[in-house]
Parts: structure tokens; sequence; C-alpha cells
């Protein structure tokens, strides 16, 4: 599913092992990859297997032996859970797109906003609201369950998209990220700029935005990721069919047909494309955002 | 990954400038005092971040302070009643509250030791150069990309106990083919700790990767100029340089852990009983399926307390050794 992303240089390179070994070379290139390859099927052949039973009929989904080949294909199983009034999956799909599309924008726009001041600015009080974003890394999430749903309530957010959008997106992880790449691009673009009669609101829009378009977009999609998934908060604020998100729908729908196995893998299918697809699109950005995920500690 | 665009800004013209100014005591004078205008930029982030972290870390304790039954008018203050509920050994709320902590203890106990192995393991064996490296390392990530409830979908199917794919391969392999993976226990926690491992064995390996790829690689030269043997070059230089990625990788999926939360609501409902229902599972679902607010509350308070006096302790040992 990723094979594109090989990168020339390490795609010309032998295998290590290959290079040492000389005469035995064949073999522990083998040694080398066999449990590499054989950890790659026990991901994949799971992942391969939902779409092909997404594509059985009913009784075919649920037959033993498991077939790798349905022996029937057909699109059964997405139009009864697409044509479904009670499962509205299409709906879920694009309440899904909203709301993660919304947050992400909404966490990248403020933690922008709010990183740069505390990178570069000097004013009274930065260090307690940098310590105060920082401290909230390590409050658990699940405090916030139940005195946020009482705020939602109150807000009349509850059974909306909003009540998914709005209250995740003050994210002090997009700050803590955003201020560490702030303070590392060169100063003299930032103050040339001041020189030249730009306020700092302008610099910070024409200068340092631009500049920081990779951690802009690793952090947007680290964000959209974050809000498709999520699953608890879901589930306890969106009530109605109509106004599910996919991962919420997907309860819903194991509630309603749960030995349905057909038209659970087609919903699961359906929830796993676009994620998936902007995995393929912008890996890079995805994995590297997580590996300096790991810088921070 | 870093700066490829140059903005139009001319930085070479105004190059005298900057240093200029920068040169003046150290800082830059230029983005030094300015009245109002830092909290303009902070704004926006500080009503969300007040309204929906700050405000509602508070708003918790008083509603744990309270009978707060969301589906009745009134909300009688009972002082610490909800706290001390949860330590009388004769009240509902103590057997509920307790059971989901030892379960949510069972499953953290199980899972962060493969979480902390297995990706280690990966990392260690995709931090060569070899062909198609990026595409296993993607491949290995992609699991987590597609979010718990698609994960635990899936593997509910796949662990059927009369039509899954994994009873009948084991069955093919000779071993006991009738395994109630999603009802029965222990098999449902090796379910749910197997099917964690999947989902989030890419996560932690990428940044073991990330933390391999900062050790020096003078640290490994000089090592082999004194003779050290692979064995030896793990044990004095691979490992001492992960020790601040590992502590990460460590509290993190510890957290992570104890959060368990979707592959439960998904895969077994809690079942059987409510023996896989975790602490999380149970606080929503005392809080905003029953609406016993008050009591939700005060079990999250002690669930977080327990779990800082655990990182503190994990923390603490670790730092310990190092010391010796």
């Amino acid at each position: 599913m990723a094979t594109a992303t090989d990168s020339p240089a390490t795609a010309g390179a032998p295998p290590a092992a290959a290079g040492r070994g000389g005469s035995g070379g064949t073999r522990s290139t083998i040694a080398r990859y066999l449990p590499l390859v054989l950890l790659a099927i026990i991901i994949v052949a799971p992942l391969v297997f939902i779409l092909v039973t997404s594509l059985k009929t009913r009784a075919e989904a649920t037959s033993t032996p498991p077939t790798w080949i349905p022996r029937e294909i057909t699109g059964q199983a997405y139009d009864e859970i697409l044509g479904s009034s009670s499962t509205p999956v299409l709906r879920w799909f694009m309440n899904s797109m909203i709301a993660a599309l919304s947050n992400a924008a909404l966490v990248v726009v403020t933690s922008a906003l709010a990183a740069y001041p505390l990178a570069r600015m000097e004013f009274r009080g930065k260090k307690i609201v940098f310590a105060a974003i920082v401290a909230t890394l390590f409050i658990p999430p699940v405090i916030l369950i139940i005195p946020n749903y009482l705020i939602v309530g109150e807000l009349q957010w509850l059974d909306t998209l909003t009540a998914v959008i709005v209250p995740t997106a003050a994210s002090a992880f997009g700050v803590f990220f955003l201020r560490q790449f702030f303070s590392t691009l060169p100063r003299e673009l930032e103050e040339a700029a001041l020189i030249d009669g730009a306020n700092l609101f302008q610099t910070f829009w024409r200068v340092v935005l631009p500049l920081s378009r990779p951690a802009l977009v690793t952090l947007g999609l680290l964000a959209f990721l974050t809000n498709y998934n999520d699953f608890l908060w879901p589930v306890y604020v969106l009530f109605s069919p109509e106004s599910q998100t996919l991962p919420a729908g997907l309860s819903t729908l194991q509630e309603a047909n749960a030995v349905r196995y057909d038209l659970m893998m087609a919903g699961a299918v359906i929830a796993s494309v676009p994620v998936l697809l902007i995995y393929v699109l912008a890996q890079r950005y995805i994995i590297e955002g997580v590996s300096r995920s790991g810088l921070k500690g | 990954m870093a700066v490829t665009t140059t903005p139009a800004t001319a930085a070479g013209r105004r190059e005298g400038d900057a240093i200029a100014a920068g040169g003046r005591g150290g800082g830059s004078p230029a983005l030094r005092s300015h009245g109002i205008t830092p909290w303009l930029f902070l704004a926006p982030y500080l009503v969300l971040f007040l309204a929906f972290v700050i405000a509602p870390a508070v708003y918790g304790i008083w509603i744990s302070l309270h009978d707060w039954d969301y589906t009745l008018p009134g909300k009688p203050f009972v002082g610490l009643d909800n706290y001390t509920a949860l330590f009388d050994p004769d009240s509902l709320a103590y057997e509920r509250f307790w059971r989901s902590m030892r379960a949510t203890a069972i499953f953290t106990i199980l899972s962060v030791p493969l979480l902390i192995v297995i990706p280690l393991l990966v990392a260690l064996a995709m931090n060569q150069k070899f062909r198609g490296r990026n595409a296993f390392r993607a491949i290995y990530f992609a699991p987590y990309v597609l979010g718990v409830a698609v994960v635990a979908v899936m593997w509910r199917f796949l662990l059927d106990n009369n039509i899954g794919m994994v009873n009948y391969y084991l069955g093919k392999l000779g071993l006991p083919d009738d395994i109630a993976w999603t009802t029965s226990v222990p098999a449902a926690w090796f379910a749910l700790v197997g099917v964690t491992v999947w989902w989030t064995l890419g996560f932690n390996a990428v940044i073991y990767l990330a933390g391999l790829q900062d050790i020096p690689k003078e640290l490994y030269e000089a090592a082999e100029v004194d003779g050290a043997s692979a064995w030896q070059r793990f044990r004095n230089v691979t490992l001492p340089g992960l020790r601040p990625v590992t502590i990460f990788v460590l509290m993190v999926t510890i957290i992570a852990s104890a959060n368990m939360f979707g592959q439960a609501y998904l895969m077994t409902r809690g079942a059987p009983g409510t023996e896989t229902r975790t602490a999380i599972y149970q606080i929503a679902e005392t809080g905003l399926r029953q609406f016993q607010m008050g009591s939700a509350a005060a079990m999250s308070y002690v669930l977080t307390l327990v779990l800082m006096i655990t990182s503190l302790v994990v923390f603490w040992l670790l730092r310990e050794r190092s010391a010796d």
C-alpha cells in the first residue's frame, strides 16, 4: 500500500548483511528479510481479508473455511448499508470529514497563533501560560469527559458535530510542537520584515507561516487523523443516527447487525478509505510527525 | 522536511540591518515589548483552553462533591461521599469501580511489556539500510492510522469463535479451534492485548527508530575500534543511547494502555460479565449512560491519581537504576 514511498537513497543500497556475508549473501538476505516479511504479512493479511469479505455475499462472509477469493464478487453489502436509513453511512462519512477537517483547521490556526508569541515575544505571564499548556499534556483526558459533557450540554451542542469539533481543538501538543518549530527558524527574516515596517501579525503571516508549511501540514494531518479516529467522545455525545461520525457509526452498525459481518466489513472499509488515502499520500509527514513527538520526552 | 521555501523577503538585502539589530544586547529589540499583542495572538487558543481544559478540570471536582444525577433536578452537595463510597467495600460503587480498575491493571500489565519489547526489536531490525526499508516501515505503521473503531470491528470478526479466521487457522495447526476470544477470560485478555499490539506496534517502533537514529555514529565506530562485539555494542552503546526514548515510550504506553476503551467496547462489550470493562469504560457508562456524574467524576480523579502515582513510581525506578 505504500511501496511508492521507497526513497531512492535506501533503495539503491544493498542489504548490509548481504554485503558483509560474501558467499553466504543469499542466505543472510533471507534471514534478514524473513522476519520482516512475516510481520508485514501479519499486518497486511487481515486488512486484505476484510476488503475481500466486504465483497462477498452474506452467506459466504460467514462460511467456513474462509475464502480468500470470493466465489461471487458482489457489492451487495455496500448497497445494503448505504441504503439503510437507520445506519446512514454516507451521512456518517460526510459528518466525519466535516468534523475532522474543521477540527484540524481549528487546531492549526489556534496553535500557530498561540505558539508564535511563546516562541518569539517577551511578555509578562509567558512562562505561566506555557507551563499551564505543557502541564495539560499530562492531564489524563478521562477527567475532562464528565464535566465537558455538561459544558457541551450547556452550550446546546450535544448531538451536533460542534461537540466533536470544538472541545478537542485546544491542542497542547500543537502549541508545543509549533513553538519548537518556530524557535528553529532564523530570526533575521522576521527582524528584517519588522524593520521594513511590517507589524507582528504581518510578519507572522507573510514570513513565519510560509516558512513553517511542513510543520503546519504535519500538525494538520495528525489533528485530522486524531479527530477522524476519535471514538469514546463521539460515542457518548452523538446519539441520533444522522449525527454520528464513522467510528461511532460503526458501533451503531455493530449493535444493529451483530453477526452481519459482510455489512460490518463494508462499513470498516468505507471508514478506512479516507485515512488510508491520506496515509499513502502523506505518509512521510505523518510518520515524521509521530517520530518527532517522541523527541519531546 | 525542514525549510524548503524561501519567502519573498529579501533576506540578503536586510542582513546587515538584522545583524545590527540583533547585535544590541544579544536579544532582538524588534521582538521585545509589545503590550497587548502577544495576548491577541494567544486569545483564540486560550478561549478554547480555558473553556474545555481548565474549566472542566476544576468543574469536575465540583461535580464529584455532589450527588449529581443528570436526570434529576436537585444536585445535593454530599462532600466527599462519592470518594468515600469508592473506598467502602459495602458500596455498589466500590465493587464496580475496583473491578474495572482491576481490568485496566490486567490489560496494562499484559500489554505494556509487549509494546515495549516488540517495537524495539522491529526498530532494531529496521535501523539498517536495506532495500524496501521505508516500505516495511510504512506497512508496520499503517494499522495505527486506521483508528480503534475499524481495528476493533475487524478483529471482532476475525476472532469470532465459530467462523473467525484466527480459530480456523489455529485448527489447521492442530491447536484448539473453538476459543471464545471475545466472551471468555483469559482468552479475551489475550485477544485485547494481541489486537492492541497489532494496532500500535508501528507507532512505538517509529519513535524508537527516531531514537536509534539519534545515537551518534562515532560511538559505534569507537566501540568497534575498541574491539567490542555486536552484543557489546548493543549493550553499551545502543541501550544507553535509547534510554530517554525508552522512558518516553514506556510512559506513553502505560498511559495509553490505562486508557484502553475502544477495543473492549467494540470487541467484548466488557464481557464476560463486566470482566473486561476497563476503568475508563466504567466511568463513561456510570457518568454518561446511567448519568451518575458525581460518582463518575470521583472515579476519574481516583483513576488519575493512581495513574500519576504509577508514572512517578516507574519514573523513579528507572532513575534509581541509572544512579547505580
